[in-house]
């Protein structure tokens, strides 16, 4: 792999929602069919890749999925992710009216969020393209600790209701996870899931698959949430000494972090101390900080990664959320569930407030709660609507991605049949598969020879 | 989309707290007036539309 560059992708899991107050019973599963139908009609499949190298389909408990392109920057990543919003919300008017004519008058909403109103969870998962190594494991484990307690300065804050009353959390995925390290996903969700897939040269690359994040609306907070821990892997990769902060249990440890807004609560070591989640994201900061400019190149988004890192924990450490109540999820919310409550006078458990919640994440630009908070300069950018509206329709340029997409639009475009995953590219018909396996590639004879039998 | 809503849910349960925070002095600023322009359809039947997004869990 190049020096410091590394693939990353994002796959968002969006809540399924059918408000129909009159309408006839149906499933999640019938609304997502009358959702895809569209993407059906020219895909041939709900498993699509588009046009933007991203991959679209109906994931399990029937989700709404989109995985981006692998992108090769945070800001092509961020465009990437916030493109997928606006595409899944493209397909609601015509599920609506698909859902209409089988007689049932209903309003779709997609929540970029966590969990329903059961307690159900859903996820959003990181991909960060590594060297492959004899001990990934170890590796892999390594990372947990940062895992655990990044949720103070990433996570999507959230309402938690108990039989003992309600309070606000750090992240509403943190109760949903059941172990470290595991090659299984929905069986026993793990922090980190280690099937090996690397979408990419086997012999050379592994995916460290992370499952333990929220989903993230502010553009800035999922810079912090996947330049936080690329930062933390180039680290590793470069054999930099980390301060050994191994938990003693690391299920106690994630929902005891969760669920303390003070920021006081400690966690149990391994080696029998007790540390703070503020103490030990302030722990690996100073170790990122201390190698900028020798193992992590000082560059301008370095340096706005730190900073957002630093007045995060700070905020946590100070109880001053005000420092970040613009760019991170858990602040923006804490103050919009805060002020809304203080307006309503009620508990934090009332129904309005969990219906605010909801209103946050949909993905409606003109219904959606975040979007109105942007246009009102109450939430900061990392990157502008215009890249975004590119995004939704052109690859990322300078990864394996722009093949793919070149490739697709062509091929919808001449109307012809195809075959796409990660790794390949076929055209129906008498053509040879094309296996790219270099992500980091940009050019391919066999692709361009394909291209212009396409007439592209 | 089915009410697969079991009996025992906090919401079913949890009787609304009375006020806590003292009504705050504070101005009228841009998330104030946000949050009384989306007042009105965040009140509307906000318990049944809640308690109707029911889905089940992915990975």
């Amino acid at each position: 792999m190049p020096a410091h560059r590394r693939i990353f992708g994002l796959e968002t899991e969006f809540g399924l929602h059918l408000d129909a107050p009159q309408g006839r019973a149906i499933t999640p599963e019938e609304v997502a069919g009358h959702l895809f139908r569209s993407v059906v009609e020219w895909g041939r499949s709900s498993n699509v890749f588009l046009p933007n190298a991203s991959r679209l389909y109906i994931d399990v408990g029937a989700h709404p999925e989109y995985a981006t392109a692998e992108c090769d920057s945070l800001t092509d990543l961020i465009a990437s992710d916030k493109a997928g919003e606006r595409i899944v919300h493209d397909l609601i008017a015509d599920g609506e009216r698909r859902l209409a004519d089988a007689g049932i008058d209903g309003t779709i909403h997609l929540y970029k969020n966590n969990t329903d109103s059961a307690g159900n969870s859903y996820g959003c998962h990181e991909n960060y393209l590594v060297r492959r190594r004899a001990d990934f494991r170890a590796f892999a484990s390594a990372l947990l600790p940062f895992l655990i307690t990044r949720q103070i300065v990433t996570g999507a804050g959230c309402i938690t209701r108990t039989p003992d009353g309600a309070h606000f959390s750090f992240s509403p995925r943190a109760d949903h996870m059941w172990e470290g390290l595991s090659s299984a996903t929905t069986r026993s969700r793990p922090m980190i899931n280690t099937r090996d897939e690397p979408h990419a040269n086997a012999e050379l690359y592994r995916r460290m698959h992370v499952i333990v994040g929220d989903s993230t609306m502010a553009e800035p907070t999922t810079l912090l949430k996947v330049g936080a821990t690329d930062l933390m892997l180039r680290l590793m990769e470069a054999h930099v000494r980390l301060p050994d902060v191994t938990l003693a249990n690391e299920m106690q440890a994630i929902r005891a972090v969760a669920h303390d807004m003070s920021g006081r609560a400690t966690v149990e070591l391994a080696d029998g101390r007790r540390l703070t989640a503020v103490d030990i994201q302030q722990t690996y900061l100073d170790v990122v900080r201390a190698n900028v400019g020798g193992v992590i190149e000082a560059t301008d988004e370095v340096a706005r990664i730190l900073d957002l890192w630093d007045r995060g924990i700070r905020a946590v450490r100070e109880q001053n959320f005000a420092l970040v109540e613009t760019e991170l999820d858990w602040a923006i919310k804490h103050r919009l569930v805060t002020r809304y409550r203080d307006k309503l006078g009620c508990g934090l458990d009332d129904p309005r407030l969990a219906r605010l919640e909801l209103a946050f994440h949909d993905v409606s630009p003109q219904r959606g709660l975040y979007f109105k908070l942007v246009e009102q300069g109450l939430v900061t950018r990392v990157v502008d609507d215009a890249r975004i509206a590119r995004a939704t329709t052109q690859a990322p340029q300078t990864t394996r991605a722009r093949l793919r997409g070149q490739f697709v639009t062509a091929a919808i475009e001449s109307g012809q049949d195809f075959t796409v995953d990660w790794v390949h590219l076929k055209l129906t018909g008498a053509h040879q598969t094309i296996l790219l396996k270099d992500p980091f590639r940009t050019e391919d004879a066999r692709v361009e020879t394909l291209l212009e039998h396409l007439g592209g | 989309m089915p009410q697969t809503h079991a009996s025992g849910q906090p919401y079913e349960d949890d009787a609304p707290e009375p006020a806590v925070a003292p009504a705050k002095a504070e101005n009228t600023d841009a998330l104030d007036s946000l949050l009384d322009e989306i007042d009105d359809s965040l009140q509307v039947n906000a318990e049944q539309f809640v308690r109707s997004f029911v889905q089940k869990g992915g990975q």
